[in-house]
């Protein structure tokens, strides 16, 4: 397990270098939802419908679009060669650089999401549900995502095939985010949603890091 | 160990043209035969239906297509998981072929979708429709798969990528059709007519099974052309370099 | 999670020999044969050196006797037991430098090395290492302030820190100064006295003795590609 924690330390000690690059995923989620106002028109109601969805939407395309370097910049300046050598098995090394990825991306969607809530004029007693749907869901993408990331790396175009290959199987997570946010918009119970969401983010949890590890020995030959 | 030896007989690419060769008139004309019973049976022969009328028989083409989609990637996924696991070359083209018919029958499932769609609502796409959403969604998992291919240069190298996609795939097309269903039934509208459902009368029940099995028959006609195709490709491939490097 | 391994206990036991065998090895690389036929046995310290021109095949080799790729025929056992059986039980007892540094521009001279030990599991003081290869007074610059030839023996002191008995490098003299290139035989001799297994790619005169020596150049395949 040494190994494991190593590497998360490690890409969290590389994002943090880095600085703001690991906030531009926030950014980016940010702007695609202020859009929408400006192309539905700033009425409330329509606002408050669409807004659960939109959020949602966002939030996969921000994970995706920081997801196209989760293995690139190993894979660029020759880490990834010698991290294949480090004595755990390489799903061990996706998950450790998936869960660092989750904690330096998408936590920070989630932590930003009531403030978009708020600018699309979703009820108060349903952020709570837009907050936990994101936990429990976004887990899934950036696991599912890792496998996209494994096979396009190396790739001159990868992020739009990584696009392509990894958006169909998103739809799912999306179904029951958004999901769970309907119930709670009608007041009623999520939870059903929600299991449903943690039982995706649970079984690519199992499977993710092996498609992955596969994926990544094939781009190391 | 003897059920090894005798499968990769079968991988021998020059054994598989001599056997594809002799096999494909035989299903060719098994098809049509197929086809043939099953369109006039479907279009002529069986009633129209006293709510949808006569574009009904559009249900013929449709529901047979639709199938195929999954079918065709389940045959992919199988294929892909052979190729990876024994190395087997065959596999891999197997796979590889797959993916354009199955790709071909989506687009034939949305296509007739759409056309039996208006008619009835109004509409030429109808979201309402589970199986025509988890269709959409399939024709995106072969786009995806082919465009996985094209993005290798080797062979061998974009199989196995291949392979992966493909079985990570196979593993959430379930997924994908309960949750396409649990969101059709969280936003039913009004009552939606859904082609083939449970309470089909036998008389469209058989041309249906009919169109399928020719629909099936059709499939192995294509794979083994599109197979053999792939097999001479990759051999000019080969001569080509050693033309190059002669 | 193991966390310690023995390089040469499981074939102590078996009695097989420890060291690297290598069978009728062949490696295709886009649709070409790279190299085949390599035969080639290393007991504890012995050390191959690969010559020959550039994409004769030379880096495809080191990948695949650092499990990276899988030879299209032939045996590559490492102390007696095929390592495809395991193959991360092998790569646990490799160290391989490649072409690329893999060093991060955003750590300081230290913190890259002492990642990199903390996840190879080598036990080292790093100031030692950098010291070794002149990098002692960078110890604390970051690492993107560095020359080429700076990464690179920043990229060979974790070799000083390596407890590792299988060592896999390529071409590692490019952009080495004569010191630098010194002190790297130093090295490899020093690793080799205590029992452990050098393969090394070049085409410069990197000194090392008493090295079982292929010429990639004089293997023929027909077709020479530039497929490294």
């Amino acid at each position: 397990m040494m190994a494991f924690w190593q590497i998360v330390r490690r890409d969290l000690l590389l994002a943090r270098r880095q600085g703001a690059s690991s906030l531009l995923g926030v950014a980016f989620f940010v702007i695609v939802v202020s859009l929408f106002p400006f192309a539905v028109g700033p009425d409330a109601i329509i606002l408050a419908s669409i807004g659960a969805g939109i959020i949602w939407v966002a939030a996969l395309l921000a994970t995706l679009l920081s997801l196209d370097r989760l293995f690139q910049a190993d894979f660029e300046d020759g880490s990834l060669d010698i991290l294949v050598l480090t004595r755990q098995p390489i799903a061990m090394l996706v998950l450790a650089k998936t869960l660092a990825h989750w904690l330096t991306t998408a936590l920070p969607l989630i932590i930003a999401s009531p403030l978009l809530a708020m600018f699309m004029a979703l009820p108060v007693d349903v952020f709570a549900t837009l907050v936990i749907s994101l936990a429990v869901g976004t887990p899934a993408l950036s696991l599912i995502g890792a496998v996209g990331a494994a096979l396009t790396v190396g790739m001159r175009r990868g992020g739009v095939l990584m696009s392509l290959l990894v958006l169909p199987l998103y739809i799912p997570v999306l179904i029951f985010g958004v999901g769970a946010m309907g119930a709670a918009m009608m007041g009623q119970d999520a939870s059903s949603a929600l299991m449903l969401l943690g039982a995706i983010s649970l079984f690519a949890l199992v499977l993710a890091p092996i498609g992955a590890a596969a994926a990544l020995r094939l781009a190391l030959e | 160990m003897m059920a090894m030896s005798r499968l990769h007989q079968y991988a021998n690419p020059m054994r598989f043209a001599r056997l594809s060769k002799s096999l494909l008139p035989w299903v060719g004309a098994l098809t049509i035969l197929l086809l043939g019973i099953g369109l006039y049976w479907g279009l002529v022969a069986s009633p129209a239906d006293y709510q949808q009328k006569d574009s009904v028989r559009i249900m013929y083409i449709h529901v047979p297509a639709a199938w195929m989609t999954l079918f065709v990637y389940v045959n992919m996924a199988i294929a892909s998981a052979v190729g990876l696991i024994w190395r087997h070359p065959l596999a891999d083209i197997a796979a590889k072929s797959c993916a354009p018919i199955g790709a071909g029958f989506t687009l034939i499932a949305l296509v007739t979708g759409a056309l039996w769609g208006q008619p009835m609502w109004g509409t030429w796409w109808e979201w309402g429709d589970a199986r025509l959403v988890s269709v959409l969604v399939m024709f995106f998992l072969y786009l995806g798969y082919m465009a996985l291919w094209q993005a290798y240069d080797e062979p061998t190298k974009a199989s196995r990528a291949a392979a992966i996609l493909a079985l990570v795939g196979v593993v959430n097309v379930p997924i994908i059709h309960f949750s396409v269903e649990w969101w059709n039934t969280l936003h039913q509208t009004a009552s939606v007519l859904k082609i083939g459902g449970p309470s089909i009368d036998a008389s469209m029940l058989w041309p249906l099974l009919i169109m399928a099995l020719g629909f099936t028959a059709y499939f192995v006609v294509l794979l083994l052309w599109r197979m053999r195709a792939e097999i001479l490709a990759r051999r000019i491939h080969v001569l080509m370099m050693q033309k190059a490097s002669a | 999670m193991v966390e310690s391994v023995q390089y040469i206990a499981p074939s102590a036991i078996s009695g097989a020999t420890p060291g690297i065998a290598v069978a009728a090895l062949s490696c295709d690389r886009g649709g070409r044969r790279v190299f085949s036929g390599i035969e080639v046995t290393l007991s504890p310290g012995d050390a191959l050196v690969l010559r020959g021109p550039n994409g004769s095949g030379k880096s495809s080799l080191l990948r695949v006797l650092g499990g990276y790729i899988r030879p299209a025929e032939g045996v590559l056992r490492w102390n007696g037991e095929d390592v495809w059986d395991d193959i991360g039980q092998y790569q646990a007892c490799v160290h391989y430098v490649g072409h690329l540094d893999g060093v991060k521009p955003v750590l300081t001279v230290r913190e890259n090395l002492t990642m990199w030990s903390a996840l190879m599991g080598d036990a080292m003081d790093p100031d030692d290492a950098l010291k070794h290869f002149g990098l002692g007074n960078l110890a604390d610059l970051p690492a993107k302030y560095l020359s080429a030839g700076q990464r690179r023996r920043l990229n060979l002191a974790r070799l000083g820190a390596s407890q590792r008995p299988l060592w896999l490098l390529d071409e590692p003299s490019v952009s080495l100064d004569a010191t630098s290139v010194t002190q790297l035989e130093e090295l490899v001799a020093s690793h080799r006295r205590t029992g452990g297994i050098v393969i090394v790619a070049t085409h410069n005169d990197l000194q090392i003795d008493h090295a079982t020596e292929i010429d990639m150049g004089e293997i023929d395949m027909g077709t020479l590609g530039d497929a490294t």
